[in-house]
């Protein structure tokens, strides 16, 4: 038990070294490097107890099982937020006086990420949520030198507050219900209507807070004001850790308490899905800047991966498969096109986030322009990136359970999206109109380049991946 | 191939004509490697080349290229037009030549392993590869309207290549139910018995996807907008040859996968085809832009092919084949005429021409040859597939036999006004001076020509090599 809590405990303790070490001495580098090496070593633990959880369920308390599936999720979490506290350090220098905080809540975001997948209980569901939430809400409006940070921020902390509240009225409800918190006990056991109607009540409003933290329609609002006001680097841990963590739970919580079972939740959340696919592609054909057209695309995304959800219920070893490919790409593609902003904003007080800005990229900038094309067309799924093989996964999901649908909504969505990601590709290949003055920090640009290695080599030959999944779940202990 | 357009690109640096050469020497090294195993003959299977090796062992998607007559043949057409398309914008694209290199050679790469994949994915995989560098070439060695053609173009073959996707994985998991054993293997689906209804949405499927690119009326709208806007090499790599993945595509797949579906569909198909012909000649006729013009009746000689597959007879099969190397080379001559007045003249309206033949003779000949050819003269190889096609399709439908053969009347119609309007006539007082063809513009002229010809006067070359593939079709009720 202590020994498949090890990570848990190594990030813990960088946390509060550094928390600490912040309050007697300032040092950016200092910060920065402590943060960097807590990363490193709690990515690294992870392989050295992986025995512990490659044969066996873990179970800590009630509250958290840790097994492989989580430690998979939690090894993408943490290698996601080490890129960006590597993009972080040059990109803070230009925002903000203090710098050193950042790298605090940063980690403790990461640590309540760490925890969602490995949860098994209402209680624990909140927990990580909150301490990823708060973290988010300072984190988001950090910069201290302009005003959309602040705004961004403060929306953020309302409308996240109230989606809190109703995933915990839902949970209420469900315990009203089924008198359980835990997730694989909280089926209603009397069958009466009674408790049918309170524990259909707290599925609703669960799945309503959940929707939000997902941006997923009509719960999505928010999402381009917060993505377009958050400095970049906070943005891409929204984007990517935060909802890869919220969605690990959904996928648990799914599975455990088996909530597809009723017509009624899985009607709600298919007509959610394949509205997402659609409004989210809908909307984000409008843009002009790039952040919130990442927001709508990542609100496209989240309902391709709904289709996961379904199939989860009925085939969860080609669920889990399907979910921990999708993820890692949506990870590395959605990384690269924020790493490509961030690396252009780096050197700069504004962002560069207007179409404009990318304008005749490829030829100003050659090996931004050239991961951001990779990006694109990863995001639209077009063969040559690892985005296609995310895609046919989903399909193949779809197909193989005969969800037609979904599948439609999928098609008409990738279809309405290839529009969008495309025009990012054909302003980076125009004619520039001004040469970009600034300057790309060396480490930025050269992660940019890895991730944009990794698309293309995964996508040419998926099969490492493929078959690195298929090892964490060859013993599947939630399945 | 994929190798030499990573090195061309990076030659940009060396020399500014490297990369030309790079390519050209390329495609040179390829089509003597398809001459090569052509003379080599096939193995006892009827098969020139055989790859077998592991991809994506999940989901028993492998890489299986074979090259069958069928195939060689497109891959020959593949490298002749490549050389072609290389040496036509030897002087057109000035700046970017790297790039420009390695995405024609992409595009290529893309269309030979379409052309010889056995899997489907592998094949939807490539049937996507040669589109993205494509757009490229539209997107930024295009004419004044290249971003709304690049994206219309990417727009229908993307999403008629969702619903093929869609098609293919449903197949593979029909087969997978009914087997158990997961296959993207082509050979292995052909056995495949499917349920009426199920075996007509598939079709359907594929079908959208392989018509879309063909094209045929109603989806044929992005090919004129994308012919005119691209550069010279471009729409002779797209008349010439990425047409041709849309009729391979039917050949291939629809109609060996789907059987059944595909004779009841036969009607459909056809009346698909004649509506083209009509409609593509009638099109044609009313252009005032010379690439348009050729674009337009792109889709009436296809709508030809269609007509051919769907009258389900050996001759009919027979004639679409060589209408689609016919046309192939013919298209691909003219785009290059376009090309080629289009960069003396700035211009590709013919109200801006008129008259040429006296200040370009040679460039007047040549035109007025694969015009000819274009319409359809015996002795040439547009002849022999049309003449196949609609005396294949008369066993099938009277109707629409006759229908098509207006087709041809058109097709004359349209071929000579476009000839007499900018070669023949007065000469248009605008145009001063014109350099006629030249050494390296002739000869690439003459090796089409006489492709044509050969075809013309022995199509037996090409109707042996497709043979052996329509034999099959033949065991198919």
């Amino acid at each position: 038990m202590f020994q498949a809590g090890l990570p848990y405990l190594i990030l813990t303790t960088g946390l509060i070294v550094l928390m600490v070490g912040v309050s007697i001495h300032r040092s950016h580098q200092v910060a920065w490097s402590l943060t960097v090496l807590t990363l490193i070593a709690t990515f690294i633990s992870h392989f050295f107890v992986y025995e512990a959880v490659a044969t066996d369920i873990v179970v800590i308390t009630e509250l958290f099982r840790v097994d492989s599936i989580a430690y998979f999720f939690n090894a993408v979490f943490l290698l996601a937020t080490l890129v960006l506290v590597l993009f972080a350090q040059v990109f803070l220098d230009r925002r903000t006086k203090f710098t050193e905080e950042f790298y605090v809540l940063i980690l403790a975001a990461t640590l309540g990420a760490m925890m969602l997948p490995a949860s098994t209980h209402f209680a624990s569901l909140i927990l990580g949520l909150e301490v990823i939430s708060i973290s988010l809400y300072a984190l988001i409006a950090y910069p201290d030198h302009a005003r959309p940070p602040l705004e961004a921020g403060l929306k953020y902390l309302v409308l996240s507050g109230v989606g809190t509240a109703t995933l915990l009225m839902g949970m209420a409800f469900i315990y009203a219900a089924s008198g359980n918190l835990d997730f694989s006990s909280i089926h209603i056991t009397d069958g009466s209507m009674e408790g049918e109607i309170l524990f259909l009540i707290g599925n609703t409003l669960f799945w309503c807070g959940i929707a939000f933290k997902l941006s997923l329609v009509p719960f999505h609002i928010w999402t381009p004001d917060v993505y377009h006001g958050a400095p970049s680097v906070v943005t891409a841990f929204l984007a990517t850790v935060s909802k890869g963590a919220v969605f690990a739970v959904v996928l648990r919580y799914v599975i455990e308490a088996d909530i597809l079972s009723s017509d009624t939740i899985s009607n709600a959340i298919m007509l959610i899905a394949c509205a997402s696919m659609v409004i989210g592609n809908l909307l984000a054909l409008l843009q002009n800047n790039l952040k919130r057209l990442l927001a709508y695309s990542s609100i496209a995304h989240m309902g391709y991966l709904l289709i996961v959800v379904f199939l989860i219920s009925v085939n969860t070893s080609l669920g889990y498969e399907s979910a921990l490919f999708y993820l890692v790409s949506y990870f590395v593609m959605t990384l690269a096109a924020f790493g490509v902003i961030i690396a252009l904003s780096s050197k700069s007080e504004t962002e560069v986030d207007t179409l404009n800005g990318i304008s005749g990229l490829l030829w100003t900038k050659p090996a931004a322009g050239a991961v951001l094309i990779a990006a694109a067309l990863s995001l639209a799924g077009i063969p040559l990136t690892v985005g296609f093989f995310a895609k046919y996964y989903l399909f193949t999901a779809g197909i193989s359970e005969g969800m037609w649908p979904l599948v439609v909504c999928l098609v008409l969505g990738s279809g309405l999206g290839i529009f969008y990601y495309v025009r990012i590709i054909f302003r980076t290949l125009e004619k520039p109109q001004e040469e970009l003055s600034v300057s790309v920090p060396w480490l930025g640009l050269s992660i940019t380049v890895l991730l944009a290695l990794a698309i293309i080599v995964f996508g040419l030959y998926p099969t490492p991946l493929v078959d690195l999944i298929r090892a964490i779940l060859v013993f599947p202990p939630t399945l | 191939m994929l190798a030499a357009g990573g090195v061309a690109w990076i030659s940009e640096r060396i020399h500014v004509n490297l990369p030309r050469w790079l390519s050209l020497l390329t495609f040179i090294g390829v089509t003597a490697w398809v001459g090569a195993v052509w003379l080599g003959g096939p193995d006892q299977s009827g098969l020139y080349a055989n790859q077998f090796i592991e991809w994506i062992p999940r989901f028993g998607i492998n890489l299986i290229f074979q090259i069958d007559g069928l195939s060689l043949l497109l891959i020959g057409l593949t490298a002749i037009l490549g050389v072609a398309a290389v040496v036509s914008s030897w002087t057109e694209t000035k700046q970017r030549t790297g790039f420009f290199q390695f995405n024609v050679l992409w595009v290529m790469a893309g269309v030979v392993g379409v052309f010889s994949s056995f899997d489907l994915l592998l094949f939807f995989f490539f049937w996507e590869v040669m589109l993205i560098p494509m757009y490229f070439l539209i997107a930024i060695w295009g004419h004044e309207d290249k971003e709304y053609a690049a994206m219309k173009f990417f727009l229908f073959t993307q999403i008629s290549g969702l619903l093929m996707l869609v098609a293919i994985i449903a197949l593979v998991w029909v087969n997978y139910e009914a087997t158990n054993t997961l296959t993207f293997s082509y050979e292995a689906l052909l056995g495949l018995e499917l349920e009426g209804s199920i075996a007509r949405l598939l079709m359907l499927g594929f079908f959208i996807a392989f018509v879309t690119k063909l094209p045929s009326v109603p989806v044929h709208t992005w090919l004129p907008d994308a012919h005119t806007q691209a550069p010279t090499a471009g729409s002779v790599i797209l008349a010439g040859i990425l047409l041709k993945t849309g009729a391979y595509g039917i050949i291939r797949f629809v109609i060996t996968l789907f059987p059944e579906a595909s004779q009841d569909f036969w009607f459909w198909g056809m009346l698909l085809g004649v509506i083209s012909i009509l409609y593509g000649g009638y099109l044609a006729y009313s252009q005032t832009d010379f690439k348009r013009l050729v674009a337009y009746s792109s889709i009436a000689h296809m709508g030809f092919v269609l007509v051919g597959v769907y009258s389900f007879t050996t001759l009919g099969m027979q004639g679409a084949i060589v209408t689609v190397i016919a046309h192939g080379f013919s298209t691909a001559a003219l785009f290059m005429m376009a090309g080629a007045l289009q960069e003396r003249l700035h211009s590709r309206e013919m109200s801006d021409m008129g008259g040429l033949w006296q200040k370009a003779p040679r460039m007047g000949a040549v035109t007025m040859f694969f015009v000819v050819a274009s319409v359809g003269m015996p002795g040439l190889g547009n002849f022999i597939g049309e003449f196949l096609v609609l005396v294949g399709a008369f066993n099938k439908s009277i109707v629409l036999t006759v229908l098509a053969t207006f087709g041809v009347v058109v097709a004359a119609v349209y071929g000579l006004s476009l000839m007499q309007r900018s070669f023949q006539g007065e000469l248009n007082p605008r145009v001063s001076e014109m350099q006629d063809f030249g050494v390296r513009e002739m000869s690439l002229m003459a090796v089409l020509m006489i492709a044509l010809i050969w075809i013309g006067v022995h199509p037996q070359t090409v109707l042996a090599l497709s043979d052996g593939f329509v034999q099959i079709l033949e065991v198919i009720p």
